[in-house]
């Protein structure tokens, strides 16, 4: 309800000042002999932002220090004495139940009279500071315009100023992305140092066994990150030794030797694939492809485990096709015309055109493909939290379950957590490997498509 | 129609030959074409264009863009069948064997019928391979010294091996506009063609490489049949030794360059050569 109120106020205040400032605009047209310098419409832009702005700061500022304020005030309303018989919990219990009766949804139990004479006070004190703190806002966004308005002439450089504010906005958006990543890292890295406090990185990073105690206690088990390491390693591999020839040879097909009308229905199709929420595409592991390999393995004398390595490698390799597929047949597609041209001109047959001058061409492209679908599957979780089999022992063996690090993270982190001890702490460590792993990835993905960019120019 | 290679015959087509008596058509005919039509989807491209190109000469196709000069070019070693929906009609002879018979492999008579395009296109690949990759894939070089044989030969008659002989790994697409384009060109004679086909060869270049390239076609015009689409009338006068006008699909006007420019029977010839169409 207040917030319908306050966004109401605004977007009259935003089509008054506009329109104030596009009708002052339209009349300095008659002027003698001077050349107005902005077009109406940035007048009235120029008027709104005056006009806005001021009122949006009070109302940011009320947003910030009023919750402080009436939590104050809601504590002075306690009478003296029982407040200081009250702890911390109940004395929260006891704001919580004046909040209700004040917002009149009602609270369950007697009422005593200090809690409802409270409970009025603070209702009639947010009315009033709502009231007040809206009225500010208008008086303030009132004087903006009135300025802005008083500044209006036919020299005044109104686009200038309103294309800045705009600059400024885009900039902050911008912002939101970076300071969130920023925000990301930095308490990834924080909380990794404190569980760094508890194991030493060195037994983290090169340890051999993945225990954790997570009963808590003194003894807090082993935290070797070289199991589920190697077992996010061998899952990846297999994924992309299915996903990379099936990928690629589709992409080959579809961009060079499909016609129109099957291109049109089947690359839309192997789209698809990728919209495919992860978790169906682990019980289809679960369920087929994992019971699939264990017989087979019995048929031809190999012991497959249902949940291994193998199977949520190639289940996760299909899931990540579409990547390696569309990517490439896209990158192939950008490869110039001419180029294949040159090739046919010279009477090279299409399969030497695309093995000698289309692939070599889009080769450092494809390899980014590759590497944004690996960044992908070492970080995805619901396949291999259902198919992997959740053992994270250090194996060499492809056809016994293994764990990875996302599936730990998952398994650290679910359930009570109090973030006090190196048993969900490591989750941030983790975490952090995992970061840093994709984004070294990353980066060298985008070294190497930058560098396809400058290929043939 | 007899139209074997050796064989001096003119036909109707060509009046002016006969009062021209320097006219190159008075040498073998190499490429015959007749009522040829290309259809792209449902759009008519070329309506019938019927031409003899002869042997160790310069033929110079102009017309305003869009006429079909190139369409018709790329009838010539079958470029058009690498465009979905491209359909050809009538018929194209080199050396009077039918280029459109179902029996003739196409990788061959590209392999005789060297294509030069408008924007210069090396392969991403170094100097020498850029070269080599014709007669490697036709299986031209018995050894590696065959090879060396082929490219340096090739770049000889490009003009380019005196500017390159030093860095031959380098990339080709670090050489300048000019040079990529002499390049393409030792690309195509490296496969060791009778025909070179030049689509605008010149059109992305300055006019000092231009310069160099025409000079070039002048040279390559003594063991070569040329056919060059040219959008510079200039160009057309000054390599070409016949000249073909085509406007809207259609072939307007050919006969040697001297006569199409100096005294040009057809009125929309007339009309593009003064500057008023096009």
């Amino acid at each position: 309800m207040n917030a319908l109120v306050v966004a109401g106020v605004l977007i009259v205040l935003l089509g008054i000042s506009y329109q104030t400032g596009w009708s002052k605009s339209r009349n300095l047209v008659t002027a003698d002999g001077v050349k107005v310098h902005s077009r109406p419409q940035y007048h009235g832009s120029f008027t709104a932002i005056w006009a806005m702005i001021p009122a949006l700061v009070i109302l940011l500022l009320w947003a910030w220090f009023g919750g402080g304020i009436t939590h104050n005030y809601t504590v002075s309303q306690i009478p003296q004495d029982i407040l200081v018989s009250l702890d911390q919990a109940g004395l929260n219990g006891a704001l919580i139940r004046i909040n209700a009766l004040a917002s009149g949804y009602g609270v369950a139990g007697e009422t005593a009279p200090w809690e409802q004479a409270a409970g009025d006070a603070v209702r009639s004190f947010n009315f009033l500071t709502f009231a007040g703190t809206l009225i500010l806002a208008v008086v303030a966004g009132g004087a903006g315009l009135f300025y802005a308005r008083s500044q209006i002439n036919a020299r005044l450089r109104a686009r200038n100023s309103v294309e800045r504010v705009v600059n400024v906005l885009l900039l902050a958006c911008s912002a939101v992305a970076i300071l969130t990543t920023v925000g990301i890292v930095a308490s990834l890295v924080t909380e990794a140092l404190r569980f760094f406090t508890f194991i030493n990185p060195i037994d983290f990073f090169f340890g051999t066994v993945w225990a954790p105690n997570n009963a808590g206690g003194d003894n807090h088990g082993s935290y070797g990150l070289l199991p589920l390491l190697s077992g996010t390693l061998m899952i990846t591999a297999i994924a992309m030794i299915v996903a990379v020839p099936v990928g690629l040879l589709s992409a080959i097909y579809l961009s060079q030797y499909a016609p129109k009308s099957f291109r049109a229905v089947a690359k839309p199709l192997i789209e698809i694939l990728a919209g495919i929420p992860t978790i169906v595409f682990g019980f289809f592991a679960l369920v087929t492809v994992g019971p699939f390999l264990r017989d087979f393995g019995n048929a031809i004398g190999l012991q497959i485990s249902a949940t291994s390595a193998l199977t949520a490698g190639i289940v996760m390799g299909i899931m990540i096709i579409p990547f390696v597929s569309s990517l490439s047949d896209d990158i192939m597609n950008q490869v110039p015309r001419t180029l294949r041209d040159g090739a046919y001109g010279l009477g090279a047959t299409q399969s030497e055109t695309i093995r000698n001058v289309l692939l070599p061409a889009a080769l450092p492209g494809i390899v980014g493909a590759f590497l944004l679908a690996v960044s992908r599957a070492i970080g995805e979780t619901m396949i291999v939290v259902l198919a992997a089999g959740n053992a994270p022992i250090l194996r060499g063996s492809p056809f016994e379950p293994v764990s990875t690090i996302t599936v730990s993270i998952v398994n650290q982190l679910t359930g009570d957590t109090d973030f006090t001890g190196p048993q969900s702490l490591v989750g941030f460590a983790l975490g952090l490997t995992l970061f840093v792993v994709t984004l070294c990835l990353n980066i060298f993905a985008l070294y190497i498509v930058r560098r396809f960019r400058e290929q043939y120019e | 129609m007899d139209m074997l290679a050796g064989k001096v015959k003119k036909t109707s087509l060509n009046v002016d030959s006969a009062m021209n008596p320097t006219d190159v058509l008075e040498r073998p005919i190499r490429l015959t074409a007749r009522d040829v039509t290309v259809h792209y989807g449902a759009k008519q491209a070329l309506h019938g264009i019927s031409i003899d190109i002869p042997d160790r000469a310069v033929t110079a196709f102009i017309g305003p863009s869009g006429c079909g000069k190139s369409t018709f070019l790329r009838c010539i070693n079958r470029m058009n069948d690498t465009i979905e929906g491209a359909k050809v009609g009538g018929t194209i002879k080199l050396d009077g064997e039918d280029i459109y018979a179902p029996a003739l492999d196409v990788v061959e008579l590209r392999a005789r019928i060297g294509m030069v395009f408008q924007k210069p296109n090396p392969f991403p690949k170094s100097i020498y391979d850029n070269v080599a990759y014709g007669p490697r894939i036709h299986g031209l070089a018995r050894n590696k010294a065959d090879l060396d044989e082929i490219v340096v030969s090739s770049l000889r008659k490009a003009g380019l091996f005196e500017e390159v002989k030093d860095r031959l790994q380098e990339p080709g697409t670090g050489l300048s506009g000019g040079q990529q384009q002499r390049l393409c060109i030792a690309r195509a004679i490296a496969v060791g063609p009778e025909v070179i086909l030049m689509d605008e060869p010149c059109s992305a270049l300055d006019p000092i490489a231009t310069a160099v390239i025409e000079e070039l076609i002048d040279e390559l015009r003594e063991n070569y049949t040329i056919v060059i689409v040219t959008h510079s009338m200039q160009q057309a006068a000054r390599v070409s030794q016949r000249t073909a006008f085509f406007h809207l699909g259609n072939l307007i006007e050919q006969g040697p360059t001297e006569d199409i420019f100096t005294n040009p029977v057809n009125k929309q010839t007339q009309d593009y050569i003064m500057g008023r169409i096009g």
